[in-house]
């Protein structure tokens, strides 16, 4: 379960909602109204006040390389540090098994960085990002670089990560892709957030 | 040998090729002139006024004066990275680091040159340490505001990489390890490219000095090399200090990027 309680982001009354795995939050509101600023304090990114818990686990408690590890965050811009693709894995192996199952030829793996599409890179970033299976996935447009047929993979994708319990919160502009996946939505309006069943 | 004395007329003559810098900058309409005329003329007043200040400072020999004079040159050095630096941090640190940095691995390796390897009687001579200073200082901060410069902005320019390793749960300088081995390298690569150079190339300073007022000069290139040694020391040390210094004050204990500790953000 992910506990959110009187959590501030910039600009915004204080957040409070509760979430159990297998739910799927999906954020709405205009751009710029902090919706990335919320998956971002909710990943201890950004220095905010309010509580967080997952399970018995505290934000302020544990280790913050601990927390993000079980409270991923994958930002709308995909970040790379070394040459090629392959180098960023854990465990390669598994990241061109996962691949496939998102449309990405296995030579991809081998590539520079630089040499992939923008799309290739987000769903490059996606497995990276579930690779060490966290617990809760903070994803901030998630197929905003991405065709139709490449968005629907990934997103058949990640209705299996819900059916395993995960929990999601997921940053969208799409109105159909909110419709499909939400079981809860969360909406920013004059400065304040409200959460209701989808 | 003697020591030729120069007049106020062999300074005047040299000037000329001065004045060939600005008809360059006027010909080619590079605007230069203007600031050209303002930095000649600031380092005519300044090496003027320094040489009468120096001699002055060498006739007290009084502990208090070096001490003070070197405290100064210090300060000025420290805002000169302060102002080398297109991003600054906020608050104390921005003129902070730099002038800490300089305060410890200058003074120490001033201090372990006259104090325990030159020997001067006494060891607070002023025409010993101070010149030593001056140039420890003006290579070291060089270094360091190298080092912060590309510290900084490569932090800027590789955020989403650098937030991504974080959201990953990469620890706290493991997440910048690109960009601070980056900043240190540059800010070392003069000073280590410096010593190729020296003796065939350029003819150090210092050395060249020494030789014209009349030294052997294989006494002259024993000094030379002992200030190579301080200097790539200092500059190396004094790097490390600031540019490790910044990285820890542009993170925190949450393991956060905190570019919004720096000037203009």
């Amino acid at each position: 379960m992910l506990k959110v309680s009187a959590l501030k982001v910039h600009g915004l009354d204080p957040i409070s909602f509760e979430l159990h795995g297998g739910d799927v939050l999906v954020v709405r509101g205009p751009s710029g109204s902090g919706k990335s600023l919320l998956l971002r304090a909710i990943a201890d990114l950004d220095e905010t006040s309010g509580r967080i818990f997952l399970d018995q686990m505290s934000k302020d408690g544990e280790a913050a390389g601990n927390w993000r590890t079980r409270v991923r965050y994958l930002a709308a811009e995909s970040g790379w540090w070394l040459e090629r693709v392959e180098q960023h894995f854990a465990d390669p192996l598994a990241a061109r098994l996962l691949g496939k199952e998102l449309a990405l030829e296995d030579k991809l793996f081998d590539s520079p960085v630089a040499h992939l599409s923008s799309g290739e890179r987000q769903r490059m970033a996606f497995i990276r990002a579930i690779e060490d299976q966290p617990a809760v996935l903070l994803l901030d447009e998630p197929t905003s670089a991405l065709d139709d047929h490449a968005a629907k993979r990934m997103e058949d994708k990640i209705v299996a990560l819900q059916k395993k319990g995960v929990i999601l919160i997921i940053v969208t502009h799409s109105n159909e892709q909110a419709l499909r996946l939400a079981t809860h939505v969360l909406t920013i309006k004059d400065g304040a957030a409200r959460v209701e069943r989808a | 040998m003697s020591y030729i004395s120069l007049s106020y007329w062999d300074l005047a003559l040299a000037a000329i090729l001065i004045l060939a810098n600005g008809l360059i900058s006027l010909w080619f309409r590079l605007g230069l002139e203007k600031s050209l005329l303002i930095n000649t003329v600031r380092m005519l007043v300044q090496l003027s006024l320094i040489g009468f200040v120096l001699k002055f400072i060498f006739a007290q020999t009084s502990p208090l004066w070096t001490i003070g004079w070197a405290v100064l040159m210090i300060l000025v050095a420290g805002r000169e990275v302060m102002a080398r630096l297109t991003t600054r941090m906020q608050g104390w640190w921005g003129y902070g680091i730099g002038t800490t940095t300089m305060f410890f691995v200058s003074s120490f390796t001033t201090l372990l040159a006259v104090g325990v390897i030159i020997g001067p009687d006494p060891w607070y001579a002023p025409r010993y340490i101070l010149p030593i200073l001056g140039m420890v200082l003006g290579n070291t901060l060089s270094g360091i505001s190298l080092g912060l410069e590309t510290l900084i902005t490569t932090l800027k320019r590789e955020r989403s990489s650098v937030e991504a390793r974080i959201a990953l749960g990469h620890k706290r300088f493991l997440a910048i390890d690109e960009p601070l081995r980056q900043a240190l390298k540059t800010g070392m690569m003069p000073i280590i490219n410096a010593m190729a150079a020296s003796g065939i190339v350029s003819l150090p300073g210092m050395m060249t000095g020494q030789i014209m007022a009349g030294a052997d000069p294989v006494e002259a290139t024993k000094y030379q090399i002992l200030i190579m040694f301080l200097i790539a020391g200092a500059t190396a040390s004094g790097t490390l200090l600031a540019v490790v210094g910044s990285a820890y004050r542009l993170t925190d204990d949450r393991g956060r990027l905190r570019l919004d500790r720096l000037e203009g953000s």
